[in-house]
Parts: structure tokens; sequence; C-alpha cells
């Protein structure tokens, strides 16, 4: 029994959205069959307004299905009562906690909540259950400190340490990530993927990072209005076309080379540019970006040469033949845009 | 003072300290209420009063028994009840600046009082509050009936409305309109009963006599014992309600119990003492300042003290020999109250950090 793999998640034919009181059901998506299974890692990924808050407290039973079925663990989430639920999923939200005078291990103590008697008063199991859980997010030496007074990424892993010790076999996180910077970013899925693989948790967390769910997640669930929700791993995504699909707007395309999303801008001038390594890709990210082209034929435009050995130089030659040392990417722009307006007036 | 106690104290003792501290000053209060006075009283005759002792100067003993003790009960019971149910409602609707006539429960008490005292005159033709002792009784009768026929509407409603704020709203939204109409009953009235009306609004603790104690004291302590039994759901409601369903708490039977304990220790109070204003929302600041926790097993102690010491306070403030006949209990309560609870916000927090 042990040996085989439990879904935490499943749903038949779910529909989610909204009752509104006037104007009746508003459906945002149907016909979902998802499955999420212990010790995997999953990222909802989706544009603004795509229901994957909707998606995440209709399977955490915040909001009522419109049909269908899910199944947490196994149970009907209808048939799972509020305090069933809360030894099941544990949820860390979107919203900013500010409490004051509450200090990290009140915070993740109250994770204990459903094991505590009348009056939540802790156990020494419970004792150890938070500062192993504190410890396991990093934040030890925080314990006292009071999360009016932290940064918001060390606040977000202590509600992650309160849902640790919830110990619930399933963890659902809304936008863990929305306030923070990046290096808190990929902090954060770092110690989540690692959660997730070391506890056999089922992690289901909705966010915007593309590339940090392309890098880390098992299993990626997209989500856009209006389209049928696709699973899958992030490669296979990739590699059928899912990604370029659901993310394609006007003047945005995801690379399925490089993984990211690169600003489509009209390249009507070429250039050429000379040159290896690191310092060629991103004199041409540069020149991309002012709309050249790079080209590797002689013509008689612009050139730039990249000098890669010892100190960086940079030599332009305009179409007359002139010639211009340059020392960084900066003045190398600039005097192409020079070159190029008396170019144009002559 | 905090930072030197914080250097020797750990932080369960300092809970301690100040417990005792405060537990000392109420009770030193409390005896500094029965002595002192328009007319001072020696402490020894103070006790023999309480004693029973029948041989003693009788003006003293009726002073002590028919006016300060039950004066300094019904503050205590008055101050505790009040704190509480000002914390209760900071936390269940995680608004600093919620108290326990948030909920409008203190203008129905109002309009009841209103209906009483301006329309009976009215028809009667005789202020009620020349009355005397019946006037008081159906006075606070109206005012409980009206503080709980504006409980009964809040917790109708907050069985329908999903959302906190929206009951906060209503229940404000309760308030303008009872005072609405307390505005057009004055409009009509007698001057006397206006000014009969004004002066309950200011707020007593020297109305309640012995029989009403009677009604008094249970309920307050009923709703206080009850704030203890809460002590769990207000800890989880901290953090939200969705979180708080998350963590297996029963959401809605917890804030029907949180309002019916707020709504029941307003009503009672606010009926015998008339509105008073300020308790309930300063109390739980300055314990929160002083104590520096979230957690309710500690805070519904801590401002229960705390209520009973500020009342204490302000009642012996009220009769100081200068102010003959006893100022008004909401003007000393605001008036010492309201510096303090800046000094406290100033100094203790840091003016960055938001929060409950």
């Amino acid at each position: 029994m042990q040996e085989e793999k439990k879904s935490l998640i499943e749903t038949r034919d779910l529909s989610i959205g909204y009752h509104h009181p006037r104007h009746g059901q508003k459906v945002l998506h149907s016909n979902i069959c998802v499955k999420l299974e212990a010790g995997e890692f999953a990222c909802v990924l989706g544009p603004n307004g795509s229901g994957k808050s909707t998606l995440l407290q209709t399977l955490c039973g915040f909001l009522p299905r419109l049909s269908g079925e899910v199944c947490i663990a196994g149970n009907q989430i209808d048939k799972v009562s509020n305090r069933q639920m809360s030894l099941l999923a544990s949820v860390v939200l979107t919203e900013r906690v500010t409490v004051s005078n509450m200090t990290v291990s009140d915070l993740v103590s109250l994770g204990r909540t459903p094991y505590t008697g009348f009056f939540g008063r802790l156990k020494s199991r419970d004792q150890e259950l938070v500062s192993e859980a504190i410890r396991s997010v990093g934040l030890e030496g925080f314990e006292e400190r009071l999360i009016t007074n932290m940064s918001d990424g060390e606040r977000q892993k202590a509600m992650i340490a309160k849902a640790l010790v919830q110990e619930t076999p399933l963890i659902v996180l809304d936008e863990p990530t929305a306030f923070l910077d990046l290096p808190s970013r990929i902090e954060i899925m770092h110690l989540l993927r690692k959660l997730a693989h070391q506890h056999n948790k089922a992690i289901l967390l909705s966010t915007h990072d593309l590339d940090l769910a392309l890098q880390m997640a098992d299993k990626v669930w997209l989500l856009a209005e209006g389209r049928k929700m696709e699973t899958g791993t992030p490669e296979d995504l990739v590699l059928t076309n899912e990604f370029r699909r659901f993310f394609e707007r006007e003047g945005i395309l995801f690379d399925n080379d490089t993984g990211q999303f690169t600003v489509e801008k009209q390249k009507v001038k070429t250039i050429r540019i000379v040159g290896k390594g690191i310092e060629y890709k991103w004199v041409s990210r540069a020149l991309a970006r002012r709309g050249f082209a790079a080209s590797d034929e002689p013509f008689s435009g612009f050139q730039v040469e990249v000098k890669s050995d010892g100190k960086r130089e940079y030599l332009l030659t305009c179409p007359d033949g002139k010639i211009q040392k340059l020392r960084t990417i900066e003045d190398l722009l600039t005097q192409l845009e020079y070159e190029e307006a008396t170019l144009l007036t002559e | 003072m905090q930072q030197f106690l914080e250097k020797y104290l750990s932080g369960r003792q300092l809970t301690v300290f100040w417990l005792s501290g405060l537990a000392v000053l109420s009770l030193t209060l409390f005896v500094l209420n029965l002595i002192l006075g328009s007319v001072n009283i020696p402490f020894w005759s103070v006790i023999q009063a309480l004693a029973g002792d029948t041989q003693m100067d009788y003006s003293w003993r009726l002073i002590v028994l028919k006016s300060r003790l039950p004066q300094a009960i019904t503050a205590i019971l008055a101050g505790a009840g009040l704190a509480v149910g000002g914390l209760q409602m900071q936390t269940l609707f995680r608004n600093p600046l919620a108290g326990p006539s948030i909920l409008g429960i203190s203008s129905g008490a109002g309009l009841g009082v209103a209906l009483v005292l301006l329309v009976a005159g009215k028809i009667g033709g005789v202020a009620l509050s020349h009355l005397g002792f019946t006037g008081h009784l159906s006075v606070a009768l109206a005012a409980f009936a009206g503080a709980s026929l504006v409980l009964t509407m809040v917790l109708f409603l907050s069985r329908h409305l999903k959302d906190n704020a929206m009951l906060l709203i209503v229940g404000i939204m309760v308030g303008y309109a009872a005072s609405a109409l307390v505005g057009i009953l004055k409009f009509y009235s007698m001057k006397e009963d206006v000014h009969a009306y004004v002066i309950w609004g200011l707020g007593s603790f020297s109305t309640v006599s012995w029989s009403q104690m009677g009604v008094l004291f249970p309920v307050v302590t009923l709703g206080l014992l009850g704030s203890f039994f809460l002590v769990k759901p207000l800890n989880v409601m901290l953090l939200g309600e969705q979180y708080a369903g998350n963590l297996g708490i029963n959401i809605s039977l917890s804030r029907l119990l949180i309002i019916l304990c707020t709504g029941l220790l307003t009503a009672t109070i606010t009926a015998f003492c008339g509105p008073i204003a300020f308790l309930g929302l300063a109390v739980p600041h300055l314990t929160k300042g002083l104590f520096r926790t979230s957690d309710h097993k500690v805070l519904i102690p801590a401002v229960i003290l705390a209520g009973i010491a500020v009342a204490l306070f302000s009642n012996l403030i009220a009769r100081l020999p200068g102010f003959d006949g006893a100022l008004p209990i909401n003007a000393v309560t605001s008036m010492i109250g309201a510096p303090v609870v800046i000094w406290v916000i100033l100094k203790g927090k840091n003016l960055r950090t938001p929060g409950v």
C-alpha cells in the first residue's frame, strides 16, 4: 500500500467559477481533469485573470465547485469536514499577513492548531515540530523576531513553516513569490521543491515566474481564459508548442530554444558583428534592442568588431570606412546612433 | 523601563511580572476607591464597614457600603468587560480602530434610552429623570432592549454576510441610523429630557444599586468567562478568516460566539453605566504595548486587569475633592486615556509597522 503513489488531488470534469446572485453562474473553466501525486511539485501558470486563484481556492474547498468532482486524498471534497481538511491540506495565501507583536514562532505555532487542545497550548512534541519547521525553511535565529519587522521573503518562509507544522500531505500556495525580489523567488521555489521531494509532500502553487517554473516544477498546469487546461511535464509542453500557444500575444514571443520570452522588435537594419564568446552574445543583444539584426555576410553597412582578448574594446566601422575604438557597449550604441543620424542627413 | 526589564527577565517571566503588577495596582486602586472621596474614610474603618461592624460611624458605613463599594465594583465590571469586548472586536475585524461599540450596540442602547427618556416625557408630561429609582431602572431596561435589538440584528446578519468588513460597515451604518433617530427625538423634546439624555450619554459608575448588581455581576462574569473559551479561535482569527478556516476552526460559529460575547458585555454595561467611550478601544492598545504579544492566552487576562485598573483610576479622578459631585466618567477616561495611548504608540512601537 505504501509503495503505491497516492494521488492527493484528483478532479473529474471539474468546473470552476463563481455563483453570482443575479447573473447566475460565471464559469471560468470546465472539464478540468488533473491529478497531483505525493512528492510532486506542480506550478499553475497563467496570465492575470485566468482563474489560477479560483482553481486553487476550489481545490482547497474555500470556494464551492460548480460541477464535476474533486477528490482530496481519495475523499470527495463535499464529504470532507473543515476539520479533516485542516489535516489534509495547508495553504499559504497571497495576502500579506501583518499582525503586530506576533513573533515567528507564534506564527508557526498557529499551524499546530488542528492538533492542540481547547486553549491551543503546545505540548513538547509540538514545540519540537515548530523549531524543526523553522529550521527547515532556513529561519533559525529568527524565532523571536516580530513578523512585522521582517522582509516579505522571510515572512513568506515563516508562512511556509506554518504550513509544514500542519503536517498535511498537501500544501497549496497562492502566488507565494508575488511580492519578492528575484533571489528570494528562486530561494522560495528551491525550498518548496526540496520539501516536496524530501518530505514526499504534494505541493501546488500558482506563479507568474514562467522561467523558474520551467526549471523547477515536476508538473506544470497551464491555464488561460477560454482554453482547455493543459498539464504535463514542462519540457513536454515546450516541445508540443503548448507554451507558445498559451502565452503568445502581439509583440511577445516565447522562444522554444531558450525557454524565455523575447520581445519581438522590428529588425530591419542589419549589421555585421565579428567576434566570439560571451562578449559577442551581449553585443548582439544590445544591438538587437536597437533594431539591428546580426549578419555574418560582408556588406557595405556598419560593422562591429568585438575584441575579446584581454581588455574590452569595440571597433565600429562605418560605411565610409571610418573606424572608431570604443570602450563600452553604451559608448558603442551612442556612437552608432550618431553615425546613423549623420548618414541620414547627408 | 521595558528594555531594562527585558534584559533580566525572559518572555514568560515578563508576562507574569506585568500580570502581577497589574493585579496589585488594581487591588490598590480598589482600596483607594473605598477610602478617598469627598469624605476621606480611614482604612481601618473601611475594613470595619466591609466586615459588617455595626458599631462604627453610621454615615461612614453608609457611604462605604451603599455608595463607594457598588461604585467600585461597577467600575471593575465595566472596565474588564469593555476592555475584553474591545480586544475581541480588534482581533475579529483585524482593525486597530475597532472597539466594543463598533457593531452599533451602544447606539442601539442610546436609541432605547432616548425613546424612554424623551418620548415618555412627551406623553406622560413628566420627565422620567425626576422619578429617581424607577427612572433609573426603566432607563437601564430600555438601554438593554435597544442594545439587544441591534445585537440580534448583527448576529442575524453575521450568519448571512460572508465578509467581516461588510459586517463592520453594516454595524457602523446601524449606529448612524440609530443616532439619526435619537437626533430627531431630541429635536422634538423638552429641554429637561434632552439634558437627562445628555447626562446618561456621559456615563457613570454610580447609578448601579445592589439590586441591579444582581443582574450586572452575573452577566459580565459570564461574558468574561466566555472570552477565555474563545482564546483559540481568537488567536487563529489574527491571520484572517481563510487561514483560520484552513486550520480547522469553524469560522461562522466562532464569529457568532465572539460577537455574542462582546455584545452581551457591551449591552449590559451600556445599559447600566451609559455608553462609556474609549475604555474598550484604548485598554487593549495599552495592554499590547505592555505585553508585546499577540497571544490571547496572555492578552485576555491582561486586558481584564488593565481595564479594571484604568476604570478604577478614572473613577478615582472623577471623584477628586475638587470636582464636587463627580465628573462625568467619559470625560475622565478620554482625557487621561488619549494622551497615554498616543504616548504608548509613539514610544513603544516602530511607526512603520502596521497591523492590529
